[in-house]
C-alpha cells in the first residue's frame, strides 16, 4: 500500500495536470516494464535506459533550438513517455544504436518538426518503430527466449554490456521466434497451424503471462491490460479505443478461426501476442493523434483493429500494430472533421430540431 | 402530436450530457442564516441599467427627497425595468459611475443618500392575489422592476406576458444553484419557503398554467425538505431533486432533464411549453404582489477564502460590493481576484467599488491558492473539454480555429451554440482559457456584423443619394424642355 500512497503523493504534487496525466500513464506501464526487464535481463535494462535517456536528451536539444522553456516543456514528461513506449516495443537485446536512432526518429521527426507537444500528426513512438523496422529488419526481428535475470542462460553485467553496446549478438541457443512470426513462417511452408503449434514452444497461458519471446514490454498481455484498465479507472483514458480495437481484432479472429482453424490463429492468440494490448491501451489512445469525439474514437479503434488483423493475417510483416496506428493517425483529422457530437437542439447535420407539431 | 397533454407521459426524464463536478465551496456559507441587519451605507449607487434591454429613464431630480420603494427611474421601451429607491433619502447625484462589469466602465447611475429613517412609501398590497387577472399580475410585476435574479436579468414581466399569451404547460422554478460558492438561493429556500411557494402560486395564476416543478440539486437536502414541506398542501406544485452537476442550472439542461424534451437551436423553453424562473424571482414576485414592495434588495453570497466571515447578506440594491466585503471581514492583501456571481460564469471585476445590482447573486474574493493558477500549455487534444461540454461542441477544435483567426470555421464547429459555461476551461489539463477564446470570438463576430451593417447602410444611402440626384437632374431637364416647348409655342 505504501507504493500506492507514494504514487498518490507524487501525483497530487505534480505542478501541472499534464504532468500528472503523463505520470499516471508511466505508472500504468511499470508492471509490464519491470516484468520485461526481469525476463530479458541486463541487455534489456541497458537498451531501455539508453532509449529513454536519449529521448529526453533529444527533446532538450530541440527545445533549446526552438527557444522554448525547458522547465515548462521538458518536465511535462511527454518525451520520457515516448522513449519509454518505444523501448517497450523494441526487441530486448537490440543494440544501443537502435534505441538511440529510434529516440531521434521519435522525438525529432515524429514530434518536434511538427512543432512539439500536441502538434504531431503521427504517434512518435510508432513512427520510430516502423522506420526502424523498415530500415533495420534484421535487428528489429531478432528475438530471444526468456532469459530471466540470474538464470542459467542470462548474461551477466559485462556480457550484457557486450550485447547491447559492442554488438556481440545473441548467444547461441537463445535466439527464438515470436508466435505470430513463427505461425507466419510455418504457414508459408505449407504446414497447418495445428502441426506448427504442437511442434512449437508456445503455450497459451505463457503468452498471457508473458513468459515468451517478444518485444521488451509487450510479452505480458495481462500486465499491460492491467495497467490499461487502471488508466481507464483513473479516467486518464476512456474505454472507447481499447474496447473497439480489441473487439474488432477478437471478432475478426473468431470469425476466421471458426471458418478455418487450420490457417487462422484463434482470437486468444491474437489478443495475447505481439503489441496489440500495448497498442490498444497505450499507443492508440495517445490523445494527440486520436480523434476527440467518442464516436470518432470508436471508429479509430475499429480501424486499427481491422488493419492489425489484416497485416498479421495476409501482410508481409509478422506484426501490424505500428502500421495500423500510423494509418489511422493519418485518418484522424478526417474522422474529427466528419464525426462530431450532436449539438444540443440540433440534428447530426447541424440543423435546428423540429418541434413535434412541425413548427420550426 | 406527441402526448403533450398527458402529463404523466410527458414527464419522461431526458438525458443530459457533459457537465463537471467542481469543488462546491458552499459549506462556507450554507449553514449560516441570511444576515438581514446590514447597516445602511452612506451612499447607494443605483445604475439605470440593471437588466437586459433599454436603460430606465430617471423621473426624479437631484435634491429630491424620496421614500423607500419610490419609483426613481421608469422603464423605457418594450424590454426594460424600472428602478426604485432602496431606502428613504435624498437624490445626491445623477452621474456616471462604474458598473459591475468586467470592463468597469461607467454607466448612468442615480446616487441616493439615505436619511437613516428607512421610511417606506405607502404601498398597495393585495390580500388575495388570486383575485387579480393575469394582466394585472404582469403589470404589477413589471412595475416592481423584477428581473431574472439568477443572473440573466431578463425582465420577468416580459416572460410572464409571453407565458399567458402562448400556452405554458409547465412552470419550472430553478433552485439548482449549480455554481460553486453561491448559497443565496439555498438559504432563501430554507428560510423563506412559504413566501417562495406563494410566489410560485401567483406565477401559476398569472400564467394560467396548470403545474409547477421546483428543481433543487440534491446537494441541498435542507432546502428540499423546507420547500417540500411548504408545497405539501399545493397539489399543483411539485418539488423535485435533480443531480448535482454543473451546469444543471442551465435552463435548457433543466428542461431536458425534467421533461425529456430538447429545445430546438435558436428556440426558447416556451417552444416546448415550459417557462423557467429562479427561486429568488418567485420570492420577489410574492413580495411585490402581496405587499406591494418593489425589488429593492436581494440576498448576496459573500464568500471566498479572502473573506473572514463568509455569509449571505440581504443587501439594499446600490450597496457597494466593497462595503459588503468589509462587513464580512475582507482581507484585500490575500485577494487575487474578485468575481461577481459564481466562479464559473460570473464576471471578473477589476475592483469592488461597484454596486450590488439586481443580478448580483454573489461577490467572491478569491485567494491565489483558490485560483489554482498555472501556466498555460499547448493543447494535448486529450478531449476532456469535449466530454465536459453540455452542448456537444468540440471546444479544442473551436479554439484552434479562433487562434488561427478562422472565426467562420469556429462558427462551423458550433461557436454560436456555446453557452459560455466554462466547463471546458475547468477541465482543461493544459489550463487553456477556452471560454475566453469563445467570448472573444463571439464579440469580434458581433463587431464585424455591426461594421458590415454600417457599410451596407452607407452604401445604400450613397446609392439613394445618387438616384435622387439623377432624378433631380432628370426633372430639371424635363422642366427645361417643357419651358422651352412652351416658350416656342408662344413665340410664333
Amino acid at each position: 500500500m505504501s507504493a500506492v500512497r507514494l504514487a498518490r503523493s507524487l501525483l497530487t504534487r505534480a505542478n501541472s495536470p499534464v504532468q500528472a496525466i503523463m505520470a499516471r500513464v508511466m505508472m500504468a506501464l511499470v508492471p509490464a516494464t519491470c516484468f520485461g526487464l526481469f525476463l530479458f535481463g541486463w541487455p534489456a535494462l541497458y537498451l531501455f535506459s539508453t532509449t529513454v535517456l536519449s529521448a529526453v536528451l533529444f527533446e532538450a536539444v530541440c527545445l533549446k533550438l526552438a527557444g522554448k522553456s525547458a522547465s515548462l516543456f521538458l518536465w511535462d514528461g511527454s518525451a520520457l513517455l515516448t522513449g519509454w513506449l518505444l523501448a517497450l516495443s523494441l526487441p530486448p537485446w537490440a543494440p544501443w544504436w537502435i534505441g538511440v536512432s529510434g529516440a531521434a526518429l521519435a522525438i525529432i521527426v515524429g514530434k518536434q518538426v511538427y512543432g512539439g507537444i500536441g502538434q504531431n500528426l503521427f504517434n512518435p513512438a510508432m513512427v520510430a518503430r516502423v522506420a526502424l523496422l523498415v530500415s533495420f529488419p534484421l535487428e528489429m526481428t531478432t528475438w530471444v527466449k526468456p532469459t530471466p535475470m540470474f538464470s542459467e542462460h542470462a548474461p551477466g553485467l559485462l556480457e550484457a554490456f557486450g550485447i547491447t553496446f559492442v554488438g556481440a549478438g545473441a548467444i547461441d541457443g537463445v535466439a527464438s521466434a515470436t508466435l505470430i512470426g513463427f505461425a507466419k513462417t510455418e504457414l508459408s511452408q505449407g504446414k497447418t497451424l495445428g502441426e506448427a503449434l504442437v511442434s512449437g514452444q508456445f503455450g497459451s497461458l505463457s503468452a498471457w503471462l508473458g513468459w515468451t519471446s517478444g518485444s521488451l514490454g509487450e510479452t505480458s498481455a495481462l500486465l499491460v491490460a492491467g495497467g490499461g484498465i487502471w488508466l481507464i479507472r483513473q479516467r486518464v483514458i476512456t474505454w472507447h479505443i481499447p474496447v473497439s480495437l480489441l473487439g474488432t481484432v477478437a471478432f475478426l479472429a473468431t470469425v476466421f478461426h471458426l471458418f478455418d482453424s487450420e490457417h487462422y490463429l484463434s482470437p486468444l492468440w491474437h489478443l495475447a501476442s505481439g503489441g496489440v494490448m500495448l497498442a490498444a491501451f497505450f499507443i492508440a489512445t495517445d490523445y494527440v493523434t486520436s480523434p476527440s469525439s467518442t464516436q470518432g474514437q470508436l471508429i479509430f479503434g475499429a480501424g486499427c483493429g481491422l488493419i492489425i488483423f489484416a497485416i498479421r493475417t495476409w501482410g508481409g510483416f509478422p506484426e501490424g500494430v505500428g502500421f495500423a496506428v500510423l494509418l489511422m493517425n493519418a485518418l484522424t483529422p478526417v474522422i474529427d472533421y466528419y464525426v462530431r457530437p450532436r449539438i444540443y437542439g440540433r440534428d447530426y447535420k447541424g440543423r435546428p430540431l423540429k418541434l413535434p407539431d412541425g413548427k420550426q | 402530436m406527441l402526448p403533450l397533454d398527458i402529463h404523466s407521459l410527458w414527464r419522461g426524464r431526458g438525458k443530459i450530457r457533459g457537465g463537471v463536478h467542481p469543488e462546491s465551496h458552499k459549506e462556507a456559507t450554507a449553514d449560516q442564516p441570511i444576515v438581514t441587519a446590514f447597516p445602511l451605507p452612506n451612499r447607494l449607487y443605483l445604475p439605470l441599467q440593471q437588466h437586459l434591454g433599454q436603460p430606465a429613464e430617471p423621473v426624479v431630480r437631484v435634491g429630491d427627497k424620496v421614500l423607500k420603494g419610490q419609483l426613481l427611474a421608469a422603464s423605457q421601451g418594450p424590454i426594460s425595468a424600472p428602478v426604485h429607491a432602496s431606502t428613504s433619502g435624498t437624490i445626491a447625484e445623477i452621474t456616471e459611475y462604474p458598473a459591475p462589469h468586467p470592463s468597469g466602465l461607467p454607466t448612468p447611475t442615480l446616487v441616493l443618500e439615505p436619511d437613516g429613517e428607512d421610511r417606506w412609501m405607502e404601498s398597495a398590497g393585495i390580500d388575495d392575489p388570486f383575485s387579480l387577472t393575469p394582466e394585472d399580475i404582469c403589470a404589477r410585476v413589471d412595475k416592481a422592476g423584477i428581473v431574472g435574479m439568477g443572473g440573466a436579468a431578463f425582465p420577468s414581466a416580459m416572460k410572464l406576458n409571453l407565458g399567458w399569451k402562448t400556452r405554458i404547460r409547465m412552470l419550472i422554478i430553478n433552485g439548482g444553484e449549480c455554481e460553486p460558492y453561491l448559497t443565496c438561493d439555498d438559504r432563501l429556500m430554507r428560510e423563506r419557503a412559504l413566501e417562495i411557494i406563494e410566489g410560485v402560486r401567483i406565477m401559476l395564476h398569472g400564467l394560467q398554467c396548470p403545474t409547477a416543478l421546483i428543481a433543487i440539486e440534491d446537494n441541498k437536502p435542507e432546502a428540499y425538505a423546507a420547500m417540500a414541506e411548504a408545497a405539501r398542501k399545493h397539489g399543483r406544485i411539485e418539488v423535485v431533486l435533480v443531480p448535482s452537476l454543473y451546469p444543471m442550472g442551465w435552463e435548457k439542461n433543466l428542461v431536458t432533464h425534467l421533461t425529456g424534451r430538447e429545445i430546438p437551436a435558436g428556440g426558447r423553453p416556451t417552444d416546448v411549453g415550459v417557462l423557467l424562473h429562479n427561486v429568488a424571482t418567485a420570492y420577489a414576485v410574492q413580495q411585490a404582489i402581496r405587499y406591494g414592495r418593489p425589488l429593492i434588495s436581494r440576498v448576496v453570497t459573500v464568500s471566498g477564502e479572502a473573506v473572514e466571515r463568509p455569509r449571505n447578506v440581504e443587501a439594499p440594491l446600490g450597496t457597494l460590493l466593497s462595503e459588503l466585503l468589509a462587513f464580512c471581514g475582507h482581507r484585500s492583501e490575500r485577494t487575487a481576484r474578485y468575481v461577481m456571481g459564481g466562479p464559473m460564469m460570473g464576471d471578473q471585476l477589476p475592483h469592488v467599488l461597484v454596486p450590488v445590482v439586481k443580478r448580483t447573486s454573489g461577490i467572491l474574493a478569491l485567494t491565489p491558492e483558490e485560483l489554482h493558477a498555472a501556466d498555460t500549455r499547448p493543447c494535448i487534444r486529450c478531449g476532456r473539454c469535449v466530454s465536459a461540454c453540455p452542448v456537444g461542441l468540440l471546444p479544442l477544435e473551436m479554439m484552434t480555429r479562433i487562434r488561427a483567426g478562422q472565426f467562420d470555421a469556429a462558427v462551423g464547429f458550433g461557436l454560436r451554440d456555446c453557452i459560455n459555461c466554462s466547463s471546458c476551461s475547468y477541465v482543461c489539463p493544459s489550463r487553456i482559457p477556452l471560454v475566453q477564446y469563445f467570448k472573444y470570438a463571439s464579440g469580434e463576430l458581433a463587431a464585424r456584423r455591426e461594421a458590415q451593417q454600417k457599410t451596407e447602410q452607407t452604401n445604400r444611402l450613397a446609392e439613394e443619394k445618387q438616384r435622387r440626384l439623377e432624378r433631380v437632374k432628370q426633372e430639371a431637364a424635363q422642366r427645361r424642355a417643357q419651358a422651352q416647348s412652351s416658350a416656342q409655342g408662344t413665340t410664333p
